[in-house]
């Protein structure tokens, strides 16, 4: 082929890469739609590879061939975990994202420090410190998420200190390096304080943060491809980089605004730390009924929603859960299903999970617009949600979670908390709800309790 | 070409891959407020996918023949290849599991 051709052909490969992944992202919109964006974004990506092999300093093809065979057997199982282990193998993906940022940064640096401008010094930086902490932080959220490593927050004294010095040390050097690129030996310490400080800014944050701290990794790797791009000058880079980037912005925002924070808050204030504020454990009055008693009651009802919390995945629920709307909707009764922003691991990771035991998607409603529909509804089940049900968020100024968006459970005409015992959840927060007039607690194993329940509707069907 | 000349082709290629970052990132916001958030899960191993298009900067590291690069730069480019490849695999296949599981009722009523 002439170079001038293929140079075409690389460049139109390219071109077709960008268009195909903005296609792939906007058919991600509706669920009839999104798998045709699975295919989009796969032809792109094949697009891409392809005009990149052609390229002319592609001269090795060993190295590259048995890297991308290993790359496909180490990804063949991680596309095949429990859909609970969907946000660690995320957090993972995260990590390789920004190891290959990282690494393409430091051998462009490695080969060609003694020639480099300013212009694509800054983007090196940029791409290897961005690449480092990422890699690290995505890590350390993945342990945290796999609960191999600690989910409360771990504190020191002057935490927040040490970590900016950190984070200042690393940029200073970086800085250093953009003005005299021939430091050589200051690169190597600019990427270890950058590795060091992504393990320190996760470590304090705590396991209900997650959802947040998932998709800020998100945008930090989607930031750390778009350098690569600006490093190698390479706008498919550029774009893929930038929408995995607003991508997890976006996500980040709807889960701080689902939890009521801040950025800052969730990097630096070290939530969930303070959990012996249960301290008024004065013995209040509650309700408790037995499977019967919830059944009849649930088969006489017009609507029921059910709010599940990550509790029920824990319990193995979903498919009892399942069975249950079943036999409901069956008996007339109108079944949905009211879904928080951080009601799983990672944003959307219920309607997953959910999805998963068969619950047809239509069933599943939004916190914003299932709320207006709450004082029409008879019964509102809680199934292993605990905070985000919780009233006082909306009116107990001294609350930890005051001000938190919650499902309007209490507006129901009653409730029933499927919970083993009267026991403060993770948070460590009372809940106000449990001793209303209209709340029933039906103490057991989430799934146990499903099954029973399921088991009296049968029975009393005929 | 003289340093000079160099040092203002970086710089006006610079620019224009902003003017790409900003335009992009535009269309991303645009686009991704768009997605219902039932599907975020999906979306983000989509996009994760997607950005690990990295690949082609990390190929043209591993390939690199003798003169541009070395046994060292081999290796760093390899690996990156290799963490990229998982990417790409798990990540779209992932997606994919996760879409085919979204489905509406089969029968009764709409």
């Amino acid at each position: 082929m002439s170079p001038s051709l293929n140079a075409l052909f690389i460049n139109g490969s390219y071109l077709l890469a960008s268009v195909l992944f903005i296609l792939a992202l906007k058919w991600m919109s509706a669920p009839i739609t999104a798998r045709r964006g699975v295919a989009a974004g796969v032809a792109g990506m094949a697009a891409a590879i392809g005009g990149t092999l052609i390229q002319p300093d592609v001269e090795y093809y060993r190295p590259i061939l048995i890297a991308m065979v290993a790359g496909t057997a180490v990804g063949l199982p991680l596309s095949m975990v429990a859909l609970t282990a969907v946000p660690q193998r995320t957090a993972l993906s995260h990590a390789f994202g920004a190891l290959a940022a990282a690494l393409v940064g430091s051998a462009k640096y490695y080969l060609h420090h003694d020639t480099l401008d300013a212009v694509t010094m800054t983007a090196i930086i940029f791409e290897v410190l961005l690449g480092s902490l990422t890699f690290t932080g995505s890590l350390m959220a993945c342990g945290k998420l796999m609960e191999i490593i600690p989910t409360r927050p771990i504190t020191y004294r002057n935490q927040n200190v040490i970590n900016l010095g950190l984070l200042t040390l690393a940029v200073v050097i970086g800085i250093v390096l953009i003005i005299n690129p021939s430091l050589w030996w200051l690169f190597p310490v600019m990427l270890l304080l950058g590795l060091i400080f992504g393990v320190l800014l996760i470590i304090p944050i705590g396991g209900a943060d997650m959802p947040t701290v998932i998709s800020l990794l998100n945008s930090y790797a989607g930031l750390a491809a778009v350098a690569m791009g600006f490093v190698l000058d390479n706008k498919v880079l550029i774009i893929a980089g930038a929408l995995d980037g607003s991508s997890g912005f976006i996500l980040s925002v709807i889960m701080c605004k689902a939890m009521n924070r801040s950025f800052t808050n969730v990097l630096f204030g070290a939530f969930g730390q303070i959990q012996t504020a249960a301290a008024a454990t004065e013995q209040k009055a509650y309700r408790s009924a037995s499977p019967e008693e919830a059944a009849s009651i649930l088969e006489a009802a017009r609507s029921v929603v059910i709010v599940p919390g990550y509790g029920m995945a824990v319990a193995q629920a979903q498919h009892k859960v399942r069975e249950l709307h079943d036999a409901l909707t069956k008996k007339g009764v109108d079944v949905k299903f009211a879904i928080h922003p951080v009601a799983g691991r990672m944003p959307g990771h219920m309607n997953v999970l959910l999805a998963e035991a068969d619950i047809p998607y239509d069933k599943l409603v939004e916190m914003d617009d299932i709320n207006p529909e709450m004082p029409q509804t008879d019964v509102a089940l809680i199934i292993g949600a605990n905070d985000v049900t919780n009233p006082s968020a909306r009116h107990d100024k001294s609350s930890p979670i005051f001000g938190m968006p919650i499902i309007d459970v209490d507006k129901a005409h009653s409730v029933m908390v499927i919970k083993r015992s009267m026991n403060p959840g993770f948070a460590g927060i009372d809940n106000e709800l449990y001793y209303l007039d209209k709340t029933m607690m039906l103490f057991g194993d989430a799934k146990g309790f499903v099954a029973d329940i399921v088991k009296e509707l049968a029975h009393g069907g005929h | 070409m003289n340093p000079l000349a160099a040092e203002t082709a970086t710089t006006s290629s610079m620019v224009s891959n902003l003017y790409v970052f900003l335009l992009a990132t535009f269309i991303g916001l645009e686009v991704i407020r768009r997605v219902s958030p039932l599907l975020h899960t999906p979306l983000m191993s989509l996009t994760n996918a997607i950005s690990a298009i990295a690949v082609v900067g990390a190929i043209s590291i591993a390939g690199m023949g003798p003169g541009h690069g070395d046994r060292f730069s081999m290796w760093l480019g390899a690996i990156a290849v290799f963490a990229s490849m998982t990417n790409i695999v798990s990540g779209y296949l992932i997606t994919d599991r996760m879409l085919k599981m979204f489905k509406k009722r089969e029968g009764g009523r709409p």
